[in-house]
């Protein structure tokens, strides 16, 4: 009888929540299981007698394993973060270094390296889209100050990927940096005084001290870099459209090119089923790997 | 005298690399702002022009007339505000019950929660959209608005708050004839009222900037947020980055200066994860 009435009670709180979670959570993950097992266009009336016509069991998974793009698009996003993850934890850690100074005026610093975050990436694409511009951009004229010829980047086989790694970490080092000097702030600055006392100098205290320390927070970023970096979708939909030649297909993008524009949505949700699967893993192998570089004091 | 000598230029380097920093995040906004000031001829020069030699409001006027991005500001405002009041109702009411109500399936439902974050967006794009399709939502605000009701990180980061309000204030007001509902506005909203805070201000700005489910969901010209309308200016004017830099500024604005006074919320967002009570 009690149990009835705190359910009672509770339900009004809970409708909108279990609500939304039926409609735009549960419910569309059972539809996309199914989806992704017909061949279905997105168009033509899907309901329980059409659907086993378009059944086609595993079809989708197995064309997408044996297509020499899905592979392609694999390597693309590994290859944004080779040189993404280890370009914005460095920045980041810089970022995060000088905000720690009690420098006066250092409030300044910390709003404008948040300006970036705060940016659309609609916006931040139109932006590193004229600067990277090969003949009218920064960049290239910057470059040519110093007698370097610029390369052509968004529309260049090879550059490209760099060139939206050279936006993403613009973009995301002062969300990473701001969250890495929360993790400065709560180290015991007794470390630091003994380390004093004993003669540490200062690089061998951030090697000794802040770095190892720093790990569980460096580790959160590293999970969530590469979370991000499977989805990346809004810089390159809108800086290269996955081109040039498709040298920067990747998989997000893939979900809504054949999606919405091929309108395959099984394979569509095939794809991304995959993407969860990949994140998934990774995830998890990132979990087991923490053992050997994270560093815990209790 | 040596030490101050030292610590002076100790201090100096810590400026100069906060500048140089600086300066490389601020270019390309210095960059936009320039070009948003050129017109079309003074685009194309080389070299370039780093400060617009005519600077001129040309580029922000045609983009006001050649579309109507008045309409998107203001479909922008009226899509976030609602987003995040939803956000905020639905997710407090259920991390209020969950936490304070102590109903049979409480703990099961926040399980089931977590277990929803790991699922990618994308996963759900294709269903969602036969859904609004089936619901005949697309190109309304609903569509955009509804999902807002289930957002589980915003459950989970509240229910981690409201574990950490003592029972005994539930308890004070039950005494003193307080129903469920005056308990839950009155006594435990307030006294999350910081993280509701931090809560509202990410919120608000994931929802401005959120890009590719109103691009599926919004196609009418009339309906469009900023940034789809940003977007749709990239493909009608996509070499006249006069008018594109004067729109992305346009878009940016609203946002840094939420940021700026709200910048307290910010940061005990950071620090409030490890501090309880």
């Amino acid at each position: 009888m009690k149990r009835w009435k705190t359910l009672m009670q509770a339900a009004p709180f809970m409708l909108p929540s279990i609500v939304g979670m039926i409609v735009f959570s549960l419910l569309p993950i059972v539809i996309s299981i199914v989806v992704s097992l017909t061949d279905w266009n997105g168009l033509d009336k899907l309901n329980a007698q059409t659907l086993g016509e378009r059944l086609c069991g595993l079809e989708n998974y197995g064309a997408i394993l044996r297509s020499v793009e899905f592979w392609n698009v694999l390597g693309h996003t590994v290859y944004y973060i080779v040189l993404y993850i280890p370009l914005v934890l460095v920045m980041s850690l810089f970022i995060a270094s000088i905000l720690n100074r009690n420098m006066r005026g250092i409030g300044v610093f910390r709003v404008l390296y948040y300006i970036p975050v705060l940016t659309s990436w609609v916006a931040a694409s139109l932006i590193w889209k004229w600067v990277l511009s090969p003949q009218y951009g920064v960049i290239n004229q910057l470059l040519g100050y110093l007698g370097v010829r610029g390369p052509e980047w968004l529309t260049d086989k090879f550059w490209a990927m760099p060139a939206i790694v050279l936006a993403s970490v613009w973009k995301d080092m002062g969300f990473y940096g701001l969250f890495l000097l929360s993790g400065l702030k709560a180290i015991d600055t007794g470390y630091y005084e003994a380390a004093q006392m004993d003669g540490a100098g200062k690089v061998r205290q951030f090697f000794s001290i802040t770095l190892p320390l720093l790990t569980p927070s460096m580790f959160f970023c590293v999970i969530m870099a590469l979370i991000n970096a499977f989805q990346l979708f809004p810089q390159v939909q809108i800086m290269t459209e996955g081109g040039p030649n498709g040298a920067t297909q990747v998989m997000v993008e893939r979900i809504y090119t054949y999606g919405f524009k091929y309108f395959r949505m099984g394979y569509a949700a095939a794809y991304s089923w995959l993407l969860f699967v990949i994140i998934f893993v990774l995830t998890l192998v990132q979990m087991k790997l923490q053992k050997r570089w994270v560093y815990y004091e209790s | 005298m040596n030490h101050s000598r030292k610590k002076a230029m100790q201090e100096a380097f810590s400026y100069l690399t906060a500048i140089l920093v600086g300066v490389v995040v601020i270019i390309p906004f210095l960059w936009m702002l320039s070009t948003s000031l050129k017109n079309k001829g003074a685009l194309m020069q080389i070299p370039i022009e780093w400060i617009p030699e005519e600077p001129s409001l040309d580029a922000y006027r045609t983009v006001f007339s050649r579309f109507p991005l008045f309409r998107a500001i203001c479909n922008s405002f009226f899509i976030t505000v609602s987003y995040t009041v939803v956000t905020i109702l639905s997710s407090s009411m259920a991390a209020f019950a969950i936490t304070k109500l102590r109903f049979p399936g409480a703990d099961g439902i926040f399980k089931l929660y977590l277990a929803s974050m790991m699922i990618p967006t994308q996963v759900t794009l294709i269903p969602l959209f036969v859904i609004m399709n089936r619901l005949g939502l697309i190109n309304t605000y609903p569509s955009v608005i509804l999902p807002a009701m289930f957002r589980a990180f915003a459950v989970f980061m509240l229910v981690q708050q409201m574990r950490a309000i003592p029972n005994d204030y539930m308890e004070a007001a039950r005494i003193d004839g307080a129903g469920i509902f005056r308990i839950y506005w009155k006594v435990i909203m307030p006294l999350t009222k910081s993280a509701i805070a931090t809560l509202t201000v990410t919120t608000f700005m994931e929802s401005w900037n959120d890009y590719l489910w109103p691009l599926l969901m919004l196609s009418d010209k009339n309906k469009m947020t900023l940034t789809l309308a940003l977007n749709s200016l990239n493909g009608q004017y996509g070499t006249e980055y006069n008018l594109l830099m004067a729109g992305s500024l346009i878009s940016m604005l609203p946002i840094v200066v939420i940021y700026a006074c709200a910048q307290k919320y910010f940061k005990a967002g950071l620090m409030s994860g490890g501090v309880k009570g």
